[in-house]
Parts: structure tokens; sequence; C-alpha cells
């Protein structure tokens, strides 16, 4: 992969047919499967892109941040703001009505709901990010909440009655898309200096910094990638479902990070497997009624007995042991 | 057992002049509360020399390393690194200047394998922006190949090829305290700082890593600074000492003067004849 002679083309060939392949899998999903499933689907789409965001800061560069919630809001109200008042004055009203020319609309929101997430993440992480453990823990708790709460009282964005008029245009294609950007985006990341410049920090802060690595800088870039991300679900969120902030609670950033531990810290494909498991289940569960919460957290306890380092610990889930058999041997080095 | 090691070239001359050194330190003071760590300290280290810093137990020579990499801020003096002045600049940015360090134990990157310890070091002289990595452009690309080659090229002088992809924790400890020397030579610095290389190694070991040390400096031309406390090693390698004891400096010079220097041997190699 490394030594490969970067080409344009091939990339440029790439990104279209993953898109070309959500956009063929939204409609198949649509027909093949109902509604509610479809739901599911997109539901663990948009937490793998919190999850897969979360643990850059939280299991790749070993920060405990319980604020992700917060920066998802931030996407979500602006992109949502962006939709509703911004969007019908720039794009005219026809834009607002849907169809292929509301594409560009909706991923305008969801940039600027990213970048404005991003913006949060750099305020709250430039003071916060000397702070270690628990302290660290507590101000981005802290921030969570401030964020939900003013959202909260914001007449323009709904208030406590909740965000009403924002055109439901997420489908599972730009949900996928979302997730797949998410997750190279990190993955190359990883296979550069700069993601073992996060790890480093993980590992041994003092050492890091010995070595020439600035680690502040480093923790605030890791914060501020991740809030783009939370943003972007966020917007991709709330331009699915109703808006309120409810959504976005305490408890919902407890959930990500649940996904992170159970997948394992670090281990981005752990990630996708946390989310897509800690969606579904609950669901699956559905046939004991009442039970279901408590069978629910058996199971997350039994999984955290037997396997604390969660389930990919921080292994990565690969194709390699399958291309290996038809390809030749990678070259000495390869990542 | 000090006599034992007698007889090594040692370097006569007189210290260089300040002018030249890669390394001054000018009245170098680092107080915590009340205590004072370092009290005016003068060191001057000409380019290519190495050098020992020895003393008991709470001398303040990791403190003193501690001042050169920028972990503490002198309270009061002046650190110069190759006409730069650079007290009060943050640790990174003294390691990227060319200064690099190992811990008296190792601190190395437990988690991570061998491979990805030495990588990280080339932190210092990588340069792709954030966002060619997140591309992995032509340039990110050709960088982190560059990287790779130069990480194996150490990880095979330092004999640890074997070790490359284990995890840094699995290794025994002789191998994870050359680790660390290979990492922070993969830092490229120029001037090197080793805070007791030798400590836990047993004596066959400790030549060893001797020999490695000479070699290393000699091929990448580096000013060493090493902290030691088994005498015959620093008697042996070093060209100069400089002896601390609570924090002020109470003798400098080549091995041969400091061994009979009255004050070394009442504060550090004995109670007095």
């Amino acid at each position: 992969m490394s030594q490969r002679k970067f080409s344009l083309w091939r990339r440029v060939l790439w990104t279209a047919g993953a898109l070309l392949a959500a956009w063929a899998l939204d409609r198949i999903a649509a027909k093949a499967v109902n509604p509610y499933i479809y739901r599911i689907l997109v539901l663990c789409g948009l937490n793998a892109i919190l999850a897969l965001s979360l643990n850059l800061v939280n299991g790749i560069t070993g920060q405990f941040s319980i604020g992700h919630a917060g920066f998802m809001a931030v996407g979500a109200y602006t992109s949502a703001a962006f939709t509703v008042y911004a969007v019908p004055k720039l794009f005219g009203v026809d834009a607002a009505e849907g169809g292929l020319g509301a594409a560009f609309p909706l991923l305008c929101a969801i940039l600027l709901g990213g970048a404005c997430s991003a913006v949060a993440g750099f305020l709250v992480g430039l003071p916060s990010m000397r702070l270690r453990g628990d302290y660290l823990a507590i101000v981005t708790l802290g921030f969570g909440e401030i964020i939900r709460v003013v959202i909260l009282n914001v007449e323009a964005v709904g208030g406590a009655r909740g965000f009403a008029g924002v055109p439901h245009r997420t489908n599972l294609a730009w949900v996928l898309g979302g997730v797949l950007g998410t997750f190279v985006v990190i993955r190359h990341l990883m296979r550069s200096y700069h993601g073992r410049a996060f790890l480093a920090i993980r590992e041994d802060e003092i050492a890091a910094e010995s070595l020439g690595v600035p680690t502040t800088r480093y923790k605030v870039m890791a914060f501020v990638i991740a809030a783009f991300f939370a943003g972007a679900a966020g917007a991709l969120f709330a331009h699915y479902t109703y808006l309120h902030t409810n959504s976005f609670t305490f408890m919902k950033s407890i959930e990500v990070i649940v996904m992170v531990v159970l997948g394992g810290m670090g281990s981005l494909t752990g990630s996708l497997l946390g989310a897509t498991i800690l969606t579904a289940l609950p669901e699956a569960l559905r046939f004991a009624s009442s039970d279901r919460l408590i069978i629910y957290s058996i199971l997350l306890i039994i999984l955290m007995i037997v396997r604390p380092q969660g389930i990919l610990g921080r292994g990565e889930l690969s194709l390699r042991g399958l291309t290996r058999l038809w390809r030749r041997p990678r070259p000495a080095g390869t990542p | 057992m000090e006599a034992a090691a007698a007889g090594r070239d040692s370097m006569r001359a007189p210290p260089a002049p300040a002018v030249s050194a890669i390394l001054a330190l000018r009245g170098v003071t680092c107080m915590f509360g009340g205590l004072k760590a370092v009290s005016d300290l003068d060191l001057d280290l000409p380019p290519g020399i190495l050098a020992g810093l020895i003393g008991p137990n709470g001398a303040g020579k990791t403190t003193v390393f501690n001042l050169i990499t920028g972990v503490y801020t002198p309270t009061e003096g002046e650190i110069v690194f190759e006409g730069k002045p650079i007290q009060g600049r943050p640790t990174s940015a003294i390691a990227r200047g060319g200064v690099a360090r190992t811990f008296q134990s190792p601190r190395l990157f437990a988690e991570l394998t061998c491979l990805d310890n030495v990588r990280i070091a080339c932190h210092t002289h990588a340069d792709a922006r954030l966002l060619d990595s997140v591309l992995a452009t032509q340039r990110s690309v050709d960088e982190e190949a560059d990287i790779l080659q130069r990480s194996d090229a150490l990880l095979e002088t330092f004999a640890l090829s074997q070790y490359r992809d284990s995890l840094a924790r699995s290794l025994p400890y002789g191998q994870q305290r050359r680790l660390e020397i290979a990492r922070a030579l993969a830092a490229e610095p120029r001037l090197l700082l080793l805070d007791e290389p030798a400590a836990g190694l047993n004596p066959q070991e400790t030549e060893t890593l001797m020999d490695l040390i000479r070699q290393a400096q000699e091929f990448y031309e580096l000013t060493v600074l090493l902290i030691e406390h088994d005498m015959k090693v620093v008697m042996g390698i070093c060209q100069r000492i400089t002896v601390l004891d609570y924090g002020v400096k109470i003798a400098e010079g080549d091995p041969d003067r400091i061994r009979r220097d009255p004050a070394v041997i009442e504060a550090y190699l004995g109670e007095g004849p």
C-alpha cells in the first residue's frame, strides 16, 4: 500500500465506485427490507460514524472524552438551521423540494455541520487538552450538557418543542458514504506519521514529547477531527428524523463510548462492529419486551468479563488473510 | 574498581572555548519551591565529545537533562544549543531542533511494535501535511516509505530486526534499552542525552551497549552526554566528566583527574581515605 504509486484516476474511480455501491445498496435495501429494518440500518451507520470518530480520541489518542453527543448536537442544529433558513435563499425553493438537486444543499449542510462542530471541538479542546483523565472527562461532559441546554433555549431552532420542518433527505446511501468517508480518513491517518503521533500520546506522553511530537497540538487535532465527524453524523441525523435535544443527552455519549469499548479501543473495524451490535441488539431483543434492557445489560457485562479488551482488542478485522491466498506476498514493510 | 579502568586515552586539552560549544549551560539554577535542585551550573560541550555526568543519588543529574530538554524551565540562567537559547521552549520543539534523550527507566511505547517505536521518532523531520496523509497523496506515501526504510536500517544496526513486529513490552530488558537508544537516534539528533543507559544490565550487556554507543557516536557524528552510576563505564568511555553533588558542580575534567579529585572522592566514590 505505502509503496504503490499514487494515481488520481484510480482514486476517482474508487470513490465513484464506492458512492455508486452505496446508492445501489440503498435502492436494494429500500426494496428488499421493511422500513423498520431500513431505519435500523441507517442508525447503525450513524452510530458507526460516531464510534469511529470517538475512537480517534478515546481509543487511539488515549484521552477520555464523554461529550460526543454535544458535538453531534452542534452539527445537527447548525446543519438543520442552514437547511431551513439558508437553503431556500441560496438555492431557491426548488432545492427544498427534494430530488437530485437537493443533494448538493444536503452535502453543504453536512459539511457545515461538521465544520461548526470542529470549531466547537477546537474551542473546547484548546484549553482542556492540558487536562488528563478524569478532569478532561468532566470538562467534556460539562460541554455536552451546556450545548444541549443552550440549544433547548434557542427559539429559532424550536427550543423545547424540537426543530420541526427540517426536510428528511438522509437515506442509507448518504449514511454509508459517511461511514466510508470517516473510515478511510482515519485509516489513512493511522498509516501516516500523524496517526502514529496519536498512538505515541496514548502510550507515553512524556516520551512522545521528547521525540518531537507536539502532544498538545496533536490532542487538539484528534479532538477537532473527531468533532468534525460527530458533527457530520449529527447533520445526517437531523435530516433523517425528528430533531430534538433529547437525542443528544449524556446517555448518547455513554452509548457511543460503550460501542468503542465493546468493539475494542483503538480498533477501527471494532468500532464498526460495536456500533452495529449495540444498535441492533436492543431491537433483536424486542421479543423479551420489558426484560430486554436487563438482558441487554447482562450481555454487556458478560462480554466485558469474557473479553475486557473488547471484541477485537486492538486488532483489525481484515480481508488480508483471504487476499493473501491468491496475491503474491506483500513486499516487506507494508503496514 | 576505578583503577581497573585506567589507562584509556583521555582528553588532556583544556575544555574548548565556549563559542564552539554545541551545548552551553550558563549559570543555570533550578528551584523546586525552596529546594535548589541545580545551582548555578555552567557546562560546555564541544561538538563530537562523549561526556559524562555523574554524582550521588539526588545530585540533580536527571534534573539537568530535564532542563536541557525543556521538561523544566530553569529558574535562572541560560541554555544555549548550537548558538540559540532554548530555555523555555517546548520539549517537542527542542527535540525537533536536534536534542534526543533516553530515560532512566525505559519509556518505550509498550503496546506498539518495535518498528512503530522507531517510526514515531521519525516525526522530527516528517513534514507531510495532515491533508496529504488523509488523502494519502504521493508526497505522504513517499515520506512514509522513506521513514520505513530508515527505521528498518536503524533496527538492523541495533540488531533488533528480529523483534521488528513484536510489541516493545515483550522485549527482554537489555533489548528494551537498545530499542530506546535506536528510537532516540531515529529522531536524528546532534546531541544525544543518555540517562543511565547501562542501568539494570549485566557487565557483558553493558560492554556491548557501550561499544554500540561509541560506534553510533562516531557514525552519526553525535555529541553525547551520559549519566551513569557504573563508574567503570563512565571512566572507560567518557572523554570528559562533570561531577554534581547537591546540584553543584564540584569537579570537571578527564577521567584521570576526576578519579584523583579529593572532592569527588569524598562526595561520591567513598567516605574518604
